[in-house]
């Protein structure tokens, strides 16, 4: 990779960039910190501005204020030494239907004036095979499938070693084998030493492949850090699952943990319970907060109080749930 | 560039057109020979009585009969698709991402409809050159002034009308390149070049507006009679040049302003 800037500093920063379009503001303000050599999850509604911001980014739309530096250097001005350093995928692929696999990559390494025509060939066919395309490449694009087209968009962004990876969903249309790979792709990627920034709606691909998290909520950033640090955000739950709801309840009351919920039998049932074995398990739920004893204690003083555990976890939450509560569970668009 | 010329004649709707022109001279030579009758001087559209002397007349008559619609529909459709036809498909992003520059694309895409320009027009004279040759023999051609003149000098002379007419539709390549900038519908964009031309030389027509007329792009369209004079004339020429040199001057500064700060959303 040819290098450039110092690890230190951010592969993207921004600071109070704004979009708007007419009065609506797309992204409001944001002050984005992306790490080099970071996999950055950059996660959101729809319609939240992710892909704007995107744009703003590489330079295909101004920003109304605010500034931006990719790769350490200042855009909108650098924009001609920055991009060919930068792979992208935005908002999904985009072909001539026309031309074949190998003729519409040919066409975008030769739209990189810095791209050594002599070469050309050669990273054509490198790319085409990095995203399983090798066999389709001389067929048009206008008969590719969905998956087809974002794996060949992947390839695009792969056509030159690049530093930086701006990947607007590139796992959208992709069967399992393809989401997969993207992953593997993006940690190979990462592993080289490029900053991955990847937004995407699938919580999980996030989870598994991202080390730093950023989270869009109608046009503003409302979190983010690294992936542990987002997720220590909400709190640890321990779980209980056992027939003795009351005495569980009260037991961990008794610890000073805050509960959370009790699910399962309700104190009617309570005689059906004491009956025996065959009785219904309930759920009791609290939070396991910096003051909380350690989990081996809370068993043994469960137990202690007569409770039938049969059931108990310690769980941290989810970025899911991060999401929900940063981005709230309205399923409408904000817009 | 070479890929943009790539793209532009890969594509089935290029050729398509471009057929459709050659289709104009095989018309007319089919016709003038299948009648019994030779066309009498100054009968149909000009040139027409020439074309059994000398069948490179046919390409000149064809390129007579496309000058005031089919041409510009054609440059229209290749002008008018320049920006917004890849803004449409949305290529246009990751043509600006590779990177490609935005000047540097405006200027590419500029020179490939130049190009088609001459395509287009070449395509119509050596088509009606060729049918004509066929059909009619290659004579000895009267040129305008009287003179005649052997088979060399009138091919010669019919590349030069080809360049002429090639010139001629510059303006309106430049003015569809803006046009197509402002939208990202490129039909929208080839309708509004092609009712341009339509209406310059509309406006062309009425004498009330004769302050305006030299002032539009298709003043000279139809002015290459002057090549076909021996010597040749060559004021028309620079005339139109000039005119055609103004109109890409002026219309290629507000693509320019245009394209270089658009957001592009598509
Ligand atoms: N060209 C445009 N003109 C006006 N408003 C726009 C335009 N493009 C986007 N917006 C608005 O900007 C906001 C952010 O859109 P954006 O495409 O960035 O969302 P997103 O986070 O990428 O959503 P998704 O997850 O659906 O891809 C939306 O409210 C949208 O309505
Ligand atoms: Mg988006």
């Amino acid at each position: 990779m040819t290098g450039g800037s110092s690890p230190a500093e951010p592969a993207i920063r921004t600071r109070g960039l704004t979009k708007r379009f007419g009065q609506q503001a797309a992204v409001d303000g944001i002050d984005l910190s992306v790490p080099s050599g970071a996999v950055f999850g950059f996660l959101g509604p729809n319609g939240s501005g992710k892909t704007t911001t995107i744009r703003v980014l590489l330079g295909l739309a101004a920003a109304t204020s605010g500034e931006t530096s990719v790769l350490g250097q200042p855009m909108p001005r650098a924009l001609a030494d920055v991009l060919p350093r930068v792979g992208a995928l935005v908002e999904g692929p985009a072909f001539y239907p026309f031309l074949s696999g190998t003729a519409n990559l040919q066409r975008l390494d030769a739209a990189d004036r810095r791209a050594s025509p002599a070469s050309r060939h050669q990273r054509v066919a490198a790319a085409l095979e990095r995203v399983g395309l090798g066999h389709a490449a001389t067929k048009r694009v206008r008969a590719y499938s969905l998956g087809m087209k974002q794996r060949l968009g992947i390839a695009g962004a792969l056509l030159s070693p690049r530093d930086l990876l701006v990947l607007d969903e590139p796992t959208n249309g992709l069967d399992p084998q393809g989401t997969r790979e993207v992953r593997e792709l993006v940690r190979s990627l990462a592993a080289d030493g490029a900053t991955v920034f990847v937004s995407s709606h699938l919580l999980a691909e996030v989870e598994q492949m991202c080390t730093h998290v950023g989270v869009m909520s109608a046009g503003r950033l409302v979190a983010q850090g690294t992936l542990d640090e987002l997720r220590g955000g909400g709190e640890a739950h321990v779980r209980v699952r056992t027939p003795d709801v009351g005495t569980a309840r009260s037991a961990l009351a008794g610890l000073g943990l805050v509960l959370v919920q009790a699910t399962g039998a309700a104190p009617s049932d309570r005689a059906a319970d004491d009956a025996g074995e065959g009785s219904r398990d309930g759920v009791v739920e609290a939070v396991l907060d910096g003051a909380a004893p350690p989990p081996e204690r809370i068993v043994e003083a469960l137990v202690a109080a007569g409770t039938r555990v049969r059931g108990f976890a310690v769980e941290r939450a989810t970025l899911e749930d991060r999401f929900m509560a940063l981005t709230g569970e309205g399923f409408d668009v904000v817009g | 560039m070479r890929s943009e010329l790539r793209v532009l004649f890969g594509r089935p709707r290029t050729w398509a057109m471009l057929l459709a022109l050659a289709a104009i001279p095989i018309l007319i030579a089919v016709a003038v020979r299948l009648s019994s009758e030779p066309p009498g001087p100054g009968e149909g559209p000009p040139f027409l009585d020439r074309v059994t002397q000398n069948g490179l007349f046919v390409g000149m008559t064809a390129l007579v009969v496309s000058i005031p619609l089919f041409l510009p529909l054609t440059v229209g459709v290749v002008a008018g698709d320049t920006i917004a036809g890849e803004a449409s498909l949305g290529t246009l992003r990751y043509l600006l991402v590779a990177p490609a520059g935005r000047v540097r694309l405006l200027v590419v895409k500029y020179v490939a409809a130049a190009v088609f320009c001459l395509a287009a027009t070449l395509t119509v004279v050596v088509v009606g050159a060729l049918v004509g040759l066929a059909l009619f023999g290659a004579g000895p051609a009267t040129l305008l002034s009287g003179d005649t003149v052997g088979v060399g000098e009138s091919a010669v002379r019919a590349l030069l009308v080809a360049v002429y007419v090639t010139v001629s539709l510059l303006g309106l390549s430049a003015v569809g390149l803006f046009v197509s900038t402002l939208t990202e519908v490129p039909v929208g964009a080839m309708a509004a070049t092609v009712v341009l031309s339509v209406v310059a030389q509309v406006l062309g027509q009425l004498d009330q507006l004769a302050w305006l007329h030299p002032w539009l792009f298709s003043r000279h369209w139809l002015g290459f009679a002057d090549l076909l004079r021996q010597p040749v004339s060559w004021d028309s020429f620079g005339d139109n040049a000039l005119l055609q040199a103004g109109y890409v001057a002026v219309f290629g500064a507000l693509a320019y302003g245009r394209f270089v700060t658009k957001d592009v959303l598509s």
